[in-house]
């Protein structure tokens, strides 16, 4: 390893940058941090840095593509060949990391530029229940909760759906829901989630939630009969209170077409500024800025066993997390400038 | 003490199959098969008894050998082995009633195992993704096997209440996978081309038949009275059994399936009852908790295993087999002109393998 080699790093900036966190490494003090500080000095900067940062750039890049290549042909023989493995649910994780998620990133990212609070209220290990609010006509809300929790959770916790028998009789979004590991929302299923670890999403106002108009915007609807409560106080699990702000504003149903509805047999079918004028262009979600908050957890385990059969009990605990979650959207849209920024 | 065993429905391949491994068991004294048609393969050190299980001579039977465990797996799946849904339903139905009939007027009996399937449970969107033994079934079965099978349970359970001395095993199958196991779901991964329902991918599961017979062994053995879920570990999706089996998927829209199925059916290549095409849409998992905690059985095949044995022993991997599979991926990636594609794949897996080392 040859010592003091030049190189030119992003200019005179990057080696500023470079400078500083030479300077920031050696603590900021003694003559030399001094020095690189006051005066730019790329020979003199913490070359290892440097140098194992510019190998990567450098002649890193080509390797980089022929590995990720490599891994795509590998994923690909694999699928080809059946040789991978889904779980009891047929949640299949390697397909939904990279295919499932694939578009949602770029929904999540870049266009509802979605801001998650609280993320260190969800456990790195072991079951919690998340429940949240629902909005947005389609469940939009729902699988951004999974980017969130996949992709900027620390522990990258899957987020486990328990969805409405519509989405599992329904072609291909039935398959889909199963291989991105979500099931039926039913007591068992919940259950034997929790009990296994892992992270379970619930979003107990269903179709009267999600299909509300907009006029109704952020008021929660009756929340279930309270079996999520009882599951995890059977479970001992966390229940974690999650409020989402933006999803209301992505399909405004303004009205709701009663006979197609029953023509299709759907919950509703809505009728938005967009959809069904401007056909495919009505699938479009209106850009809104999303915030997506963990609350604190409400603790289950501390309750006797034979909780979950005290209907009281229940009761108390849906209305503290349904008023948790409506205080905290009030509190965030009090905070958000404006529906779009 | 002496056990005479008698095992119901020897002429097929898991019944004969049983008496052999029965009658090669030194805990056993001697063992019994009944069926109207001859055995196609051998019993072992069985003896084979010409009888119908539907006719009353079937007491007589158990009482002239001095008969203390009955075995019943005279319960057909398909009308093709019957001859016809009449009597397949006759055979099911009216034998369990008969056989379960002799057993209570015979005082010597003292245990009796029901090879029963997980089909009862029938398949439906609005199902748990796993079954236990005392999930209701929110989608009965209302024809074929299916039903059948959920009534010889009910009287299975009937014949249980009314003699309480004896204990009475249920088996609740997985689809029985293996060499020679002729099954509506071995055939199906042997069409040319397998066609499953578009938009849908069922989850399943598989039981090897060494296995299963292992676990009918062991409750011939020793009492283990109740109702057992049985089934290897894990489940695999079709699509992927498809593509293991190196089969080609036929996916059809979901109000063309009872024709195509038909098509199927009339071309002598496969059976599509209602009861399969609704769990080749959704799937069925079982949960084998009791048997594991109970009979102390961990199945030795996961589903996965099973499968793959079973498509190797049948030959189907000749299509497309891994190491060619591999071939072609660097022939890709060659085309690609990727020149140290090797070393990267090479260290991509060892990534993978190591992840902490990275």
């Amino acid at each position: 390893m040859p010592d003091a080699t030049v190189i030119p790093i992003g200019g005179e900036d990057g080696a500023r940058k470079a400078a500083s966190r030479a300077a920031r490494s050696a603590g900021a003090t003694g003559p030399r941090a001094k020095r690189a500080t006051a005066r730019p000095e790329p020979e003199v900067v913490a070359y290892d840095e440097v140098e194992s940062d510019a190998a990567h750039d450098v002649d890193g890049a080509p390797q980089r593509l022929d590995a990720t290549l490599a891994d795509w042909l590998d994923f690909m023989r694999r699928r080809i060949t059946g040789d991978y493995v889904v779980d009891d649910f047929g949640f299949d994780e390697e397909l939904t990391d990279r295919v499932f998620m694939a578009p949602l990133r770029p929904l999540y990212e870049k266009w509802f530029r979605v801001e998650t609070r609280g993320i260190e209220n969800v456990p790195s290990h072991g079951g919690a229940l998340v429940v949240a609010n629902h909005s947005g006509t389609i469940a939009l809300d729902a699988v951004m909760t999974q980017v969130a929790l996949h992709d900027h959770h620390p522990a990258h916790r899957n987020l486990r759906m328990l969805g409405a028998n519509l989405v599992f009789q329904t072609p291909f979004m039935g398959e889909v829901a199963r291989k991105s590991g979500h099931t039926l929302a039913c007591n068992p299923d919940a259950e034997r989630l929790l009990s296994t670890g892992e992270i379970v999403g619930v979003w107990p106002e269903g179709f009267k939630g999600i299909g509300k108009p907009y006029t109704e915007r952020y008021k929660l609807q009756r929340f279930g009969r309270g079996g999520f409560v009882a599951t995890a106080l059977r479970t001992k699990t966390p229940i974690i209170p999650c409020a989402v702000v933006g999803a209301e504003e992505i399909y405004p149903i303004i009205g709701n077409a009663k006979t197609l509805a029953r023509l299709f047999n759907l919950p509703y079918f809505p009728i938005t500024p967009t959809f069904p004028w401007l056909g495919p262009f009505g699938f479009v979600p209106l850009p809104s800025k999303w915030i997506i908050e963990f609350g604190e957890p409400i603790m289950t385990d501390h309750y006797p066993e034979g909780a979950a059969d005290d209907p009281m009990l229940v009761f108390n605990i849906t209305d503290q997390v349904r008023e948790t979650i409506q205080q905290t959207l009030y509190r965030l849209l009090v905070q958000r400038r404006s529906v779009f920024r | 003490m002496s056990r005479v065993v008698l095992v119901t429905g020897v002429s097929r391949h898991l019944g004969s199959r049983m008496a052999a491994v029965l009658s090669n068991d030194p805990g056993i004294e001697k063992v019994i098969g009944v069926d109207i048609v001859l055995p196609r393969e051998g019993i072992g050190g069985a003896e084979f008894v010409r009888a119908d299980i539907r006719n009353p001579i079937i007491a007589k039977v158990i009482a002239a050998a001095g008969v203390d465990t009955v075995v019943h797996m005279g319960v057909l799946s398909t009308p093709v082995q019957a001859g016809g849904r009449v009597s397949m339903k006759e055979i099911n139905v009216i034998g369990t009633m008969q056989l379960l009939a002799a057993c209570q007027k015979s005082p010597g009996i003292s245990r009796l195992i029901v090879k029963s399937t997980s089909s009862i449970y029938g398949a439906g969107p609005k199902d748990p993704a796993m079954f236990t033994e005392d999930t209701e079934p929110r989608s009965q079965p209302r024809s074929g096997w299916a039903k059948d099978s959920v009534e010889v349970e009910s009287y299975v359970r009937g014949f249980a209440r009314r003699r309480p001395d004896v204990a009475v095993t249920t088996f609740r199958f997985a689809n029985f996978l293996g060499p020679k196991v002729d099954t509506p779901m071995a055939a199906y991964f042997g069409l040319p081309v397998v066609p499953t329902v578009l938009g849908h991918d069922a989850r399943l599961q598989f039981i090897h038949e060494d296995d299963g017979l292992d676990v009918i062994r062991r409750a011939a053995l020793e009492d283990h009275p109740g109702t057992f879920n049985v089934a290897g570990d894990g489940v695999i999706m079709l699509s992927q059994a498809v593509r293991l089996a190196g089969k080609s998927a036929l996916p059809v829209p979901t109000p063309m399936v009872g024709v195509v199925g038909g098509w199927f059916r009339r071309a002598g290549l496969a059976d599509f009852s209602p009861e399969q095409i609704k769990f080749l849409t959704y799937g069925r998992g079982l949960d084998t908790s009791r048997l594991r905690e109970r009979m102390g059985v961990v199945p030795t095949y996961t589903t996965h295993d099973a499968f793959v044995e079973f498509v190797h022993e049948r030959g189907l991997d000749s299509a497309l087999p891994k190491h060619r599979a591999e071939a072609i991926e660097r022939g890709i990636a060659h085309a690609l002109g990727s020149s140290t594609l090797s070393e990267a794949r090479l260290s991509a897996r060892l990534r993978k393998e190591a992840p902490g080392r990275a």
